[in-house]
């Protein structure tokens, strides 16, 4: 068969497996001992450090880089992992630009920060490498706790409980656990079942279980979890997507961006994977980037991404942007999609241009088209399958400062929650904090 | 363009930058193509008596100390003097000088400290119309313990008689290498002086271990499981060395005493500076080690685009500029008052003025909850750490306070008086 980006319709196979292997290598390079020293000594050690107040899991950063000025990688992972136990999930998918690496002083002086990130990535790989797991569990407690949904949030609180001595039961909806860290982040930026060697390094804790294929919607509630645990957490995630409201969005060749992203996730082999020649992806976040991007690697001739609203609002960063255009996507502003085009397929999608009005998106009136064989919906994901009964804030469980909800026992975090940004390490980082707060109110 | 020429004890080269007496000096075929390289001068490692010559480790026989990204700073060596027989070093240093006549050649020499060894090599060495000698007092490991380098260099007794004997049978300049291996360098070099020495040269490397290795427990350079001290040199060891230089310059007994500065110089910012200090001329190892002989250039273009930017014509001209300014700590300006001050912007908020002064000095800076820096003047003791720690050049700068106004620390007006501790009141010594 012979490799073509101009092949018509949506087709697997338009650049050879070699290509498309050399396409999904790791976003950044990892650092190797040497990088390493010259990336630490870059780090100041600043007073009551910005980079570290950035952080939603507050990682102790100057100490960790010293840690590996020190020559002692793996005593950096230890400072790392104490606060977010997927340090090296967080390492890779991080949004560093805007979070941790954004306040480095030396990127307010040169526009350079000190690369956390990959810091972080190198002291977290070189102890999971060496196999070890640094934490041991208390004495076991005799209580027990539910965890729904084995996403980063859950996964994050089950370790602490267990830590701290607690019998945790996981329920997860499919049949692996790591939520998007396994289905959903982009496959370049966590590469060799990271995601899944995570977990399994995770779980060396012990005093874990997950049962798979079991949740809300299949075979549990939340009273019985009640009756059965001592305490419940809830880490769902976003499980549904938003719909386009455009005409024609029901034709084939029309999907959910994080559906195909979960399509790339868990290929055996990308060649294998179809995709359009020509494909636009409605949106402007991360999903919109990934899932375009993506597209791109794989082999799409033409990959345009079409935003609503201006290059300033888009909820992807500025690097995420120019990640996008470095790679051959197109990016669109202030246009929204108004019709697919299409016998039975989609063919086209016509968008029409938008102006924002007191913060309102509204038409112009203008239209344009593009040849769209493949359209992805990447408009954000809502709220799905959580239990009756729990006060809901902003369309999430409305949970407080330490992931109570309104419902006595029971916790929540993560992307369902309210509170926090719709991140990995958002998620790790409420989990733990309503671990430590079960765990306060269990053994208070 | 400035005139690099220099003239020391009468030898002149074409710029002040010799080889010192060394691996890059080791033969011919190294220091011809030093001379190629634009060298001004070399001292040729040195020389020991005839008859089978020393041996040297067939392991590792340096260390080092390194920055993040491996740069050099330090190096340390437990090398003899030349494992080369005498003879063949006179045939090529007799060859070199007669190719090389502008450039400066000098013979290190160690032999065991009897008149005799000296009286029998230095009518050899003359042969080879080197421009003058240069006594090795300094090597501080192997040939210490046989009684030779730095076991004299120890000794001032012994370096006057040396230098004497040299004195009397060798008619060209006589250069003594000094050990920093002591506790007070003014004395070696004035028996050096009283023995009529042309010049002292210094530093020659300082003992030292440069690293543990903590499998094997023993220190590097590690030969079969031991190591031994070895001499230490490169960047790490120019403050010494200046300071030493600087003594010699400033003491009265000889301050009249031509010295070739050696230690750590890489840029010719260093040799400049220990030209300020003093210096006729110095000497390189490390770098030229590091880097090859190449780095030469960059000393001559450096050197002379500064003098150029200050308006020096030649070498003499800010020579020892900078020794007069050397004092002793009693002779300082108790009343000359500073204090340190942030430039907000070019403040880039690390607070690591911050945690030094706070921490560790005089609790002198403020940091306000948006993490503004601000220095306390009536807590700043004007240390100068902030300024020492800080990442940013030229952020924190000591300002003078002026004559008249008040020291928000001691609450006194600074009287614009120079007043130093030898008639201070709380000098129980003072004079009156
Ligand atoms: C395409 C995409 C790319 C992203 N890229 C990044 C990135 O680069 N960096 C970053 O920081 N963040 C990224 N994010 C966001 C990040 O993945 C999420 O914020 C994070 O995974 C949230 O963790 P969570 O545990 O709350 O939810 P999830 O990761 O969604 O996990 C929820 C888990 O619960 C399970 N579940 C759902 N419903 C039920 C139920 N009813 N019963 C039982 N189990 C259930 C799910 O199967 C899943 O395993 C991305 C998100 C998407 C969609
Ligand atoms: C490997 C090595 C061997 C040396 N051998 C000698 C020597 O034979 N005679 C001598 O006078 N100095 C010797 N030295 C000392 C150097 O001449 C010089 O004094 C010292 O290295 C300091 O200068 P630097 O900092 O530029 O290296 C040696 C230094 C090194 C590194
Ligand atoms: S802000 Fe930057 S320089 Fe300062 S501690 Fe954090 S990483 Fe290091
Ligand atoms: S520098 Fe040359 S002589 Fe020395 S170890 Fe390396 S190869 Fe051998
Ligand atoms: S050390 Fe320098 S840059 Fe850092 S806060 Fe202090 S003044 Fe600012």
């Amino acid at each position: 068969m012979a490799h073509s980006h101009q092949a018509s319709g949506i087709q697997a196979g338009r650049l050879t497996a070699d290509d498309i292997a050399t396409n999904f290598e790791d976003l950044h390079h990892p650092f190797d001992a040497h990088e390493a020293a010259v990336a630490a000594d870059r780090c100041y050690f600043c007073f009551d450090a910005p980079c570290m107040q950035a952080c939603p899991t507050s990682i102790d950063i100057p100490q960790f880089i010293r840690e590996i000025q020190g020559g002692q990688p793996t005593a950096a992972a230890k400072t790392i992992l104490e606060q977010n136990i997927l340090g090296g999930m967080c390492a890779r998918v991080c949004p560093t630009e805007t979070l941790c690496e954004e306040v480095c002083v030396r990127e307010t002086a040169e526009g350079k920060p000190v690369e956390i990130g990959r810091l972080q990535r190198f002291a977290t790989d070189t102890l999971m490498e060496k196999g070890v797991h640094p934490f041991t569990r208390d004495a076991t407690t005799g209580k027990k706790v539910a965890v729904v949904g084995a996403g980063p949030a859950g996964l994050s609180a089950a370790h602490r409980l267990a830590m701290k001595g607690h019998d945790v039961v996981v329920f997860e909806h499919k049949s692996k656990a790591g939520g998007l860290n396994e289905f959903g982040i982009a496959a370049y930026k966590s590469t060799n079942e990271f995601a899944a060697r995570e977990v399994a390094w995770l779980m060396q804790i012990g005093g874990i279980t997950i049962e798979y294929d079991k949740g809300f919607g299949k075979g549990l509630t939340l009273d019985g979890l009640k009756a059965d645990y001592d305490a419940v957490f809830l880490s769902i995630g976003l499980a549904g997507v938003n719909t386009l409201r455009a005409a024609g969005e029901d034709k084939d060749g029309v999907r959910d961006a994080v559906d195909f992203i979960e399509d790339v996730r868990q290929a055996d082999e990308l060649s294998a994977l179809p995709v359009g020649r020509n494909v636009v992806v409605i949106g402007g976040g991360m999903t919109a980037v990934d899932a375009a991007v993506q597209s791109k690697l794989l082999g799409a001739e033409n990959v345009t991404i079409a935003y609503r609203r201006g290059r300033d609002a888009m909820g992807a960063s500025r690097f995420e942007q120019d990640l996008a255009a470095s790679k051959g996507v197109k990016l669109m502003f202030n246009v929204m999609p108004r019709e697919i085009l299409g016998n039975g397929a989609s063919a086209e999608i016509e968008l029409e241009y938008t102006q924002v009005v007191d913060g309102r998106v509204t038409g112009t009136g203008e239209t344009t088209r593009l040849a769209a064989d493949q359209v992805f919906k990447a408009i954000g994901q809502t709220l799905e399958g959580a239990p009756q009964g729990l006060a809901l804030v902003g369309g999430k469980i409305q949970v407080s400062d330490t992931g109570r909800t309104s419902v006595d026992g029971v916790w929540a975090g993560g992307d369902c929650a309210s509170g926090g940004e719709d991140l990995t390490v958002t998620a790790v980082a409420e989990g733990r904090d309503a671990a430590m707060d079960i765990h306060a109110s269990l053994m208070g | 363009m400035a005139d690099l020429t220099t003239e020391f004890l009468g030898i002149k080269s074409p710029n002040p930058f010799w080889l010192a007496s060394a691996p890059p000096t080791d033969k011919e075929y190294n220091v011809r193509r030093a001379f190629e390289a634009g060298w001004g001068g070399v001292v040729w490692k040195t020389l020991g008596a005839e008859g089978p010559p020393v041996v040297n480790v067939n392991g590792p026989r340096y260390g080092a100390i390194w920055g993040a990204d491996r740069r050099l700073l330090g190096l340390n060596n437990i090398e003899l003097i030349t494992d080369r027989p005498l003879e063949v070093n006179l045939e090529e240093m007799t060859r070199v000088k007669k190719d090389y006549p502008d450039r400066a050649l000098i013979a290190s020499i160690m032999v065991p400290c009897e008149e005799e060894a000296w009286k029998k090599i230095l009518p050899r060495v003359a042969e080879t119309n080197a421009d003058g000698i240069e006594l090795n007092f300094g090597c501080p490991h192997g040939m210490a313990e046989r009684g030779m380098g730095s076991a004299v260099g120890q000794v001032p007794e012994y370096i006057q008689m040396v230098t004497e004997w040299c004195k009397q049978y060798y008619d060209r300049p006589v250069i003594v290498k000094l050990t920093p291996n002591i506790t007070d360098i003014r004395y070696p070099a004035r028996a050096a002086h009283a023995g009529n020495a042309d010049a002292v040269s210094l530093i020659n490397t300082i003992n030292s271990i440069t690293s543990v290795n903590l499998d094997q427990m023993a220190p590097e350079p590690m030969i079969g499981g031991k190591g031994t001290h070895g001499g230490y040199c490169g960047p790490a060891v120019k403050p010494i060395a200046m300071n030493m230089v600087a003594e010699i310059a400033r003491d009265p007994q000889t301050a009249q005493l031509p010295i070739s500065a050696i230690g750590g110089v890489t840029t010719w910012r260093d040799a400049a500076e220990f030209i300020a200090l003093g210096a006729g001329n110095v000497q390189v190892c490390t770098a030229a080690m590091t880097y090859g002989f190449g780095v030469v250039k960059e000393m001559i273009t450096g050197l002379s685009e500064w003098m150029d930017e200050k308006g020096y014509a030649s070498i003499q001209d800010f020579k020892g500029m900078a020794a007069s300014n050397v004092t002793d700590w009693q002779y300082l300006d108790l009343n000359y008052v500073t204090k340190a001050k942030i430039n907000q912007a070019d403040c880039i908020k690390c607070g690591r003025c911050y945690a030094a002064c706070e921490d560790t000095s005089h609790q002198a800076i403020a940091m306000s909850e948006d993490r503004v820096f601000s220095v306390k003047d009536e807590e700043c003791v004007a240390c100068n750490l902030c300024v020492n720690v800080c990442p940013v050049e030229g952020c924190i700068t000591m300002e003078e306070v002026p004559t008249g106004q008040v020291d928000a620390r001691t609450g006194e007006v600074v009287s614009g008086e120079y007043g130093n501790w030898t008639t201070h009141p709380n000098n129980p010594m003072a004079a009156e």
